[in-house]
């Protein structure tokens, strides 16, 4: 994990490049988080002080998204759909085995920080339902238990 | 002359392999020295037949699908660079019964041409609406959506017209055009599609609601979940911009427009329109009360016109055909076409645009073809996860805001999601309130707590509590939600809810566990 003074640095650097923008905070709590893989303790102030609001502020939108991170994932992260549409087609009971299987719930990585699992609501891909998607665009149909275990091992080999 | 290959790069194409489809065809081109090419277009909206292959033969395009790596080969082996026999041939695309009974007029295009190629879109029928736009005076635009008939296609159906009458008519040093691209009801991907397939068409339709109401900025608010619809998005505005279809003069027109994309951040409540600007501002996803309304006091507190994806893609066609045309379909106060969504446990998934009218039980058992999993359908959840579970009896309901509303239902996205003779409505009515409590914003109490005494009091059902009891609390705490909620996300979890409770009573008891227990 980066130093305190790196991560301040580092922040600076990102939040200068949209402080143009109306409304930059959101697209600089984005770019932190795609920068750290999740938004440093030590962002938030910087964050504040780049586009002149209160440290507040800059935590009170940080927590009110379920997007944003406050601590690291595991190298990777697969989100499984729990919507409606995915429910039509056994989401839970593929979302329990993987829980079973991985011996993690939701939020939770793996022991070996290979995996996270999160749950999301609608990917969309309702038509060919139930859907997931690894990282940050890897998007998954029609999944079930061997195409799980396929992407399980992939990402813990 | 090179043949061309469409694989497409909708994301539900992807989700079923389409890009190590593109790669083998690709690969199979190189290996075999053939004259053509890969393009990768949006979906035709089939999409249990994704990835869905089409050839352009002289005769027109054949479809191949659901096409897998393993298929490659042989389709080149069969000749379907002529639209050789195959076991996967489908014939010609349109003729595709799904497809022959559609009224395209939103989704033209999507499906048929490069998605990012300003000139393709063009050549299909693109920025003939923005033409005929620039050439009339902001209020004629106004009235000529107005006179279509167009209504909000995000689910409140709002007349668009009157929206940007109310904007046009307000004064302020800068006015905004807001997409709400945040698609986040299940079952539903029309947005997600449009924006993959035909970006264009939703940069047009921003363009015009901007010379129609002197707004000279646009923001595309997209949910994180749609990383395809994000990168197309952006690389399509970069070409219109570079072709000045956006900029500081629009088309030559003298007239400023243009366009920035801002992504969410996985909250389901910024698809309220006043959510999703405060997250434009870089604030907590609350709701703001209204009045002011945004067209008065909107983005940055200036007067904003905030519409869906699809009404305003549905803009740039009714410009360029006039009003008559648009008007001319659909039934009652439901003018135009809707791209219907077909989702969940369907054998035909994907996208269906008709006009409005249609009767549910057509859209799930004539077109949708019933159940993916071959069992009888138990209930069709429609508008998403604030929309009423209909059951059989129910089938005639007609496609159309007010008689959905008759029913005690609503169209919401038009999203439609089956579920077959498996499902617990128990569960799911308990679903509608915890996603509520997960996704409310917490600024009013009903939808805020109301949301967790609903899960508790669905707990009690399922671990013993006398049933008729604990429907007198929902039912009471429904009209409470309902009516006391400062949005549709507290005002309209009681729809599903209440579905339930009408029309599948029997299934509201306690689980087989404790039954077997007592």
């Amino acid at each position: 994990m980066a130093e305190a003074s790196e991560i301040k640095e580092r922040t600076a650097a990102i939040a200068a490049e949209y402080t143009h923008l109306e409304g930059p905070l959101m697209p600089i709590l984005h770019a932190v988080q795609h920068s750290f893989g999740y938004v440093p303790e030590e962002s938030v102030q910087v964050i504040a002080n780049a586009i002149n609001i209160a440290r507040a502020e800059v935590h009170g939108t940080l927590t009110f998204y379920p997007d944003f991170r406050r601590e690291p994932a595991g190298k990777h992260v697969l989100k499984l759909c729990r919507a409606e549409a995915c429910q039509s087609l056994g989401a839970d009971q593929i979302a329990a085995d993987i829980k079973a299987n991985l011996g993690i719930d939701f939020h939770e990585t793996t022991a070996d920080g290979a995996l996270t699992l999160e749950p999301i609501f609608c990917l969309g891909l309702c038509s060919c339902a139930p859907a997931a998607i690894l990282d940050e665009s890897r998007v998954i149909g029609r999944i079930d238990a061997d195409k799980v275990a396929a992407l399980v091992a992939e990402v813990t080999s | 002359m090179t043949v061309r290959i469409y694989v497409p790069r909708d994301a539900a194409a992807i989700a079923l392999g389409a890009h190590e489809v593109a790669a083998a065809v690709a690969n199979e081109i190189v290996s075999r020295g053939l004259d053509a090419s890969v393009v990768r277009n949006g979906s035709r909206g089939m999409h249990w037949l994704e990835p869905l292959v089409e050839v352009d033969t002289p005769t027109g395009r054949i479809a191949y699908g659901p096409v897998s790596v393993a298929d490659v080969a042989s389709l080149f082996d069969a000749d379907f660079l002529n639209g050789g026999s195959h076991a996967l041939a489908l014939g010609a695309t349109e003729e595709i019964p799904f497809f022959a009974r559609q009224t395209r007029l939103t989704f033209a295009r999507c499906g048929i041409t490069d998605p990012v190629s300003l000139t393709d879109y063009e050549a299909h029928g693109g920025l003939v609406g923005l033409k005929a736009a620039i050439a009339m005076t902001p209020s004629d635009v106004v009235t000529t959506v107005t006179d279509s008939g167009l209504r909000g296609r995000g689910g409140a159906g709002f007349p668009t017209g009157i929206k940007w009458r109310t904007v046009l008519d307000t004064a302020g040093e800068q006015k905004y055009i807001v997409c709400n691209a945040d698609e986040g009801d299940s079952g539903t991907f029309a947005d997600r599609m449009i924006m993959e397939g035909d970006p264009f068409v939703l940069i047009e339709g921003m363009a015009i609601a901007g010379l129609a109401t002197e707004a000279t900025k646009g923001y595309v608010y997209i949910r994180s979940e749609y990383p395809h619809a994000i990168a197309t998005m952006e690389e399509a505005i970069a070409t219109a911009r570079a072709a000045t279809v956006l900029g500081a003069d629009v088309l030559g027109s003298g007239r400023a427009f243009d366009i920035e994309v801002r992504v969410g951040a996985g909250s389901y409540v910024c698809g309220e329109e006043t959510s999703l600007l405060n997250s434009i501002e870089g604030k907590r996803g609350v709701v703001r009360s209204k009045p002011p309304l945004p067209a008065h006091k909107g983005l940055f507190g200036m007067p904003t016109v905030i519409n869906n994806v699809i009404s305003l893609a549905s803009v740039p066609v009714i410009l360029a055909e006039g009003p008559a045309q648009y008007q001319e379909y659909g039934v009652g106060r439901s003018r135009g076409t809707i791209p219907i969504q077909l989702a969940g446990n369907i054998k035909h998934g994907g996208l269906f645009e008709a006009p409005f009218g249609m009767t549910l039980g057509e859209l799930v058992t004539e077109i949708g073809g019933g159940t993916h999993s071959g069992r009888p359908i138990k209930a069709v959840q429609v508008g998403g996860p604030l929309g009423a579970y209909f059951p059989e009896s129910l089938f005639d309901t007609p496609f159309d805001y007010e008689a959905f509303a008759a029913k005690e239902g609503l169209i919401g996205h038009a999203g439609v999601t089956v579920f077959d003779d498996t499902a617990d409505m128990l569960k799911q009515a308990r679903f509608a309130m915890e996603f509520c409590a997960i996704e409310s914003c917490g600024k009013c109490t009903p939808c805020r707590i109301g949301s967790t005494r609903g899960v508790e009091t669905f707990d009690e059902i399922a671990a013993g509590a006398d049933v008729d009891e604990q429907i007198t609390l929902i039912t009471d705490l429904c009209e409470t939600m309902k009516f006391g909620s400062l949005c549709a996300l507290g005002g309209f979890t009681p729809y599903p809810v209440m579905s339930v409770i009408t029309h599948f009573r029997t299934d509201l008891k306690p689980t087989a566990a404790v039954q077997k227990a007592e």
